[in-house]
């Protein structure tokens, strides 16, 4: 018997005879602490409490969006059923009080009474500090700046003690959303400073241990592995006090124990279950569960296009008509995705990302296409997966070799081990793979800048090279910047079409960030790193 | 005894040699690049080298193994990348988890199946030795993790008799002062007796998981040993002398029958200590296996050979043990010694 049978005949009997038997083991002031408590449990936990540390993981980032401030932040709207999702285009003052942008630099005036957590006064030469080193530190920090133009410490210039002004290297329309990402956080440069050292100019070893921000929550017990417990800061200024006292993020690596633990109420929040557990749970109605597309997200098919069969333009259209789309969406995510395939056949090409290609699964095209690439017996191919992901991909590329096999396409499957994902990604001669991307920065032009450029990013995994398709990746940049709307709008349903057409990689759909969490906590917001940002969480 | 001790010391230094050169270049022949894993998942090649260089992978194999080395004999075992923390001071925080743990397995184990080998080999072809064959072929068929769900399931989610299964202690205590690392023993220093409670009652439900694995060989060997003993001469000596069957059995036949149940404890004890890495997943237990497993899925290697080593010093100071405790039961084992 499996557990999943087991939770579902639980799940049956439900709440009469056993499910109001919590722990008796609280005494009254336990109880008290446990209201103004969160409790987060997940399969894994910071590595870094300092985003621009060597090699900080993700939750990592969940950490510095609470603990940190930015000079600004997104504006909520209402989002895919209600839920609060980030407002990409509208920004709202954080540490600053206000932000004048002009033509080729923004002022910040910083908020006159923000303290760090040691009581020590935010001043402007702790914003150019920190900017500097989110430039200089090299890595995922500077290359994040870099993305928004942001690469030279000249560029941040100390007016007076609270007055911060960015100089533009050039027009980019990116640059004042990548201020608002959680890579330039403000840091207490005072307090770093004096453990910073010859072989650790940025104090780097310091800030990974502990918090040295200004932000809302502060880390008051890191045990790495095992717990993150975060208090809230109560002399934050930049934004309504948070109603959360205490976090505390348990990590937790079965993911059974940790439906179980919500189910039987003892955690408030988990990500990182299970499809199906999701689903399950969305069904038994027993606790609220969020499905959010990822924002500027897609999983994809990748074939690499240097390498026969796949440098011919009528094999990937093939694949393409090739792939189960609906049983991927049925059989491996049980519904909680977008599909990105089968649009009408009439539907103009939106100026948006991502949107539905117009194939559909089509085997008889497919095996014409085929036949005229002169592949009418098939061939025999290799298509590789991420392990740390192989919940989804496993069962994805199953169905896509079954589907494949009826073209006479003999395809192995090559399981790649998480730690190794990257440099064979790097490497880029897998001919065949399932992987997925999402940008933080939520524009067409920044996905496509990284996927589809010329210049090989390390996720144009296909090695994709079209002068045509630099040109309208490098023309809707450059319109951006202009405001040259119209221009925009043509690059961007150019270069969408132009992807469809070659095919290089073939879209699935969008995946769903899923969050399950007690019927009495309330305030959970999209954002599109897709952490918790527990100052607007509530409780009870 | 002493020169006993620095023999077996000595000879396990060239194992431990051994172990540490193993382990580094095992660990090097992992596939992975830990440069590019770090890196993130926005990394350019530039980034990449970049790390590459600040890990000192660029470096030649040998460079690298004269620098661990000569760290090692500092103390230092390097700094786990997906913890962010010395390695040394991780094992040392985290052994006694795995420890307070294990040995508490080992000890309910005992508890039963010692008992029950003894009670099936003076009755041999009763119900209680079909009951004892039963329960540990069962036991040790189950896989840990198993056991462990069913438990959890069984008693956290349907009963509700056992805490959340949440590490050691519950989330709104906080653990006790220091003082040996086994939260049983500093909870009751510190005069926490809620605390105790709470950490007693988070190590019922794995410590019984592991009892359940380690039924079998011990209470297999306690049944076999004690029945070729009882078998023997002398035996039926003590018996024909009119000895009651209860001096006959416990002071005569079980000291004999000890020494190979000893033997089995010892290599119960290692094997436990493997079993625990999935004990410790299912039940979030802060331990060194989920350490090294998940370091080992990052090709991590500094915690993987920090835990190789640990475990290799331990095995040896564990046989070193089990022998000193060969010599206190048989006097001749000593001579020999």
């Amino acid at each position: 018997m499996k557990r999943r049978d087991f939770l579902k005949s639980v799940s049956g009997l439900a709440a009469g005879a056993l499910a109001p038997t919590a722990p008796a083991i609280w005494s009254p002031a336990k109880a008290d602490a446990r209201s103004e408590t969160l409790l987060i449990v997940s399969e894994g936990g910071p590595n870094n409490l300092d985003i621009h540390g060597v090699g900080t993981n993700v939750p990592g980032y969940e950490v510095s969006w609470n603990c940190y401030d930015r000079l600004i932040s997104h504006e909520m709207k209402s989002g895919p059923g209600g839920v609060p999702y980030y407002d990409r285009d509208k920004f709202k003052p954080e540490l600053a009080e206000d932000f004048n942008i002009g033509d080729m630099s923004v002022t910040f005036k910083l908020r006159k009474n923000a303290k760090f957590h040691d009581g020590t006064p935010v001043t402007a030469k702790d914003v150019k500090w920190s900017l500097d080193r989110a430039v200089s530190v090299g890595g995922f920090p500077t290359f994040q700046m870099s993305a928004g133009s942001l690469t030279k410490p000249e560029q941040f210039v100390v007016v007076d003690d609270h007055t911060v002004r960015v100089d533009f290297l050039k027009k980019d329309k990116l640059t004042i959303p990548d201020l608002a990402v959680i890579v330039p956080c403000v840091v207490n440069s005072e307090l770093v400073k004096k453990s910073a050292s010859e072989k650790d100019a940025w104090g780097l070893e310091f800030t990974k241990q502990q918090t040295a921000g200004s932000g809302a929550y502060k880390v008051t017990k890191w045990t790495a592995g095992t717990e993150v417990v975060m208090e809230r800061n109560e002399d934050w200024v930049s934004g309504p006090m948070p109603k959360i006292k205490r976090v505390i993020w348990r990590m937790v690596p079965q993911a059974g124990n940790r439906r179980a633990l919500l189910e039987r109420g003892d955690a408030d929040i988990s990500y990182e279950l299970p499809f199906k557990d999701f689903q399950e749970m969305k069904a038994n109605g027993k606790l609220n569960v969020v499905s959010l597309p990822f924002s500027n997200g897609i999983q994809y098919i990748g074939m690499n296009v240097t390498k026969p069969p796949f440098d011919n333009p009528k094999v990937r259209q093939a694949m393409a008509y090739a792939m189960p789309y609906q049983k991927i969406m049925d059989a491996v995510l049980f519904g909680l995705a977008n599909p990105m395939f089968g649009a009408a056949k009439d539907k103009p090409t939106e100026v948006a990302w991502p949107q539905p290609t117009k194939y559909n699964t089509d085997m008889e095209k497919a095996k014409a296409l085929l036949t005229e690439a002169g592949y009418a017996n098939g061939f025999e191919t290799t298509i590789s997966f991420d392990l740390n992901f192989a919940g989804v991909n496993e069962p994805l590329c199953v169905l896509v070799q079954e589907s494949l096999a009826q073209l006479g396409i003999k395809t192995t499957i090559n399981k790649v081990p998480g730690a190794n994902w990257r440099t064979e990604l790097t490497k880029k001669e897998m001919p065949l793979f399932t992987n997925v991307f999402s940008g933080w920065l939520d524009y067409p032009e920044y996905f496509f800048y990284w996927c589809y450029h010329g210049n090989n990013s390390i996720f144009n995994t296909m090695s994709y090279k079209s002068p045509e398709m630099d040109k309208l990746i490098d023309g809707a940049r450059i319109a951006a910047a202009n405001g040259d709307t119209a221009a925009y709008d043509a690059d961007v349903k150019g270069f969408v079409d132009l992807a469809f057409a070659d095919i290089p990689r073939i879209p699935l759909y969008q995946p769903f960030v899923n969050v399950a969490m007690q019927k009495n906590i309330s305030g959970y917001q999209y954002w599109f790193h897709r952490r918790l940002d527990y100052r607007a969480m509530a409780k009870g | 005894m002493l020169t006993l001790i620095g023999k077996r010391l000595l000879f396990a230094i060239p194992s431990l040699i051994g172990v540490v050169i193993v382990t580094f270049l095992l660990t090097r022949a992992l596939p992975g690049d830990p440069a590019a894993y770090f890196a993130g998942p926005a990394a350019t090649k530039e980034a990449v080298d970049q790390i590459r260089k600040k890990l000192g992978f660029d470096k030649p194999l040998i460079e690298q193994f004269v620098h661990y080395t000569n760290d090692l004999a500092h103390g230092d075992l390097g700094t786990s990348l997906t913890t962010g923390q010395p390695v040394a001071a991780e094992l040392r925080n985290r052994l006694p988890a795995s420890a307070e743990l294990t040995l508490l397995g080992l000890v309910v184990s005992i508890v039963i199946a010692i008992p029950l080998g003894v009670l099936a080999a003076t009755r041999p072809g009763s119900w209680i030795d079909h009951l004892c064959r039963v329960t540990t072929t069962a036991g040790v068929s189950l896989p840990v993790f198993f056991t462990g769900l069913v438990l959890v399931y069984v008693f956290y989610f349907r009963l509700g008799w056992s805490p959340a299964p949440l590490g050691r202690l519950d989330v709104f205590y906080s653990a006790p002062p220091t003082v040996t690392g086994f939260y049983l023993i500093d909870t009751l220093v510190a005069r926490d007796f809620e605390a105790f409670r709470s950490a007693f009652s988070q190590l019922i439900l794995p410590a019984v998981t592991l009892a359940i694995f380690s039924l079998a060989p011990i209470a297999r060997m306690t049944r076999a040993s004690m029945l070729a003993v009882l078998a023997s001469d002398f035996v039926r000596t003590a018996r024909a002398s009119g000895l009651s069957p209860g001096k006959v059995i416990v002071t005569y036949a079980f000291r004999n029958a000890m020494l190979p149940v000893i033997t089995t404890l010892s290599m119960v004890f290692s094997f436990l200590l493997g079993a625990n890495v999935l004990v410790e997943k299912v039940f979030a237990w802060p331990g060194i296996g989920s350490y090294a497993v998940e370091a080992l899925i990052a090709s991590d290697f500094a915690p993987v050979q920090g835990f190789v080593l640990t475990m290799a010093v331990m095995y040896v100071l564990l046989n070193l043990l089990i022998d000193i405790l060969y010599g206190v039961i048989d006097p001749r084992v000593r001579l020999e010694g």
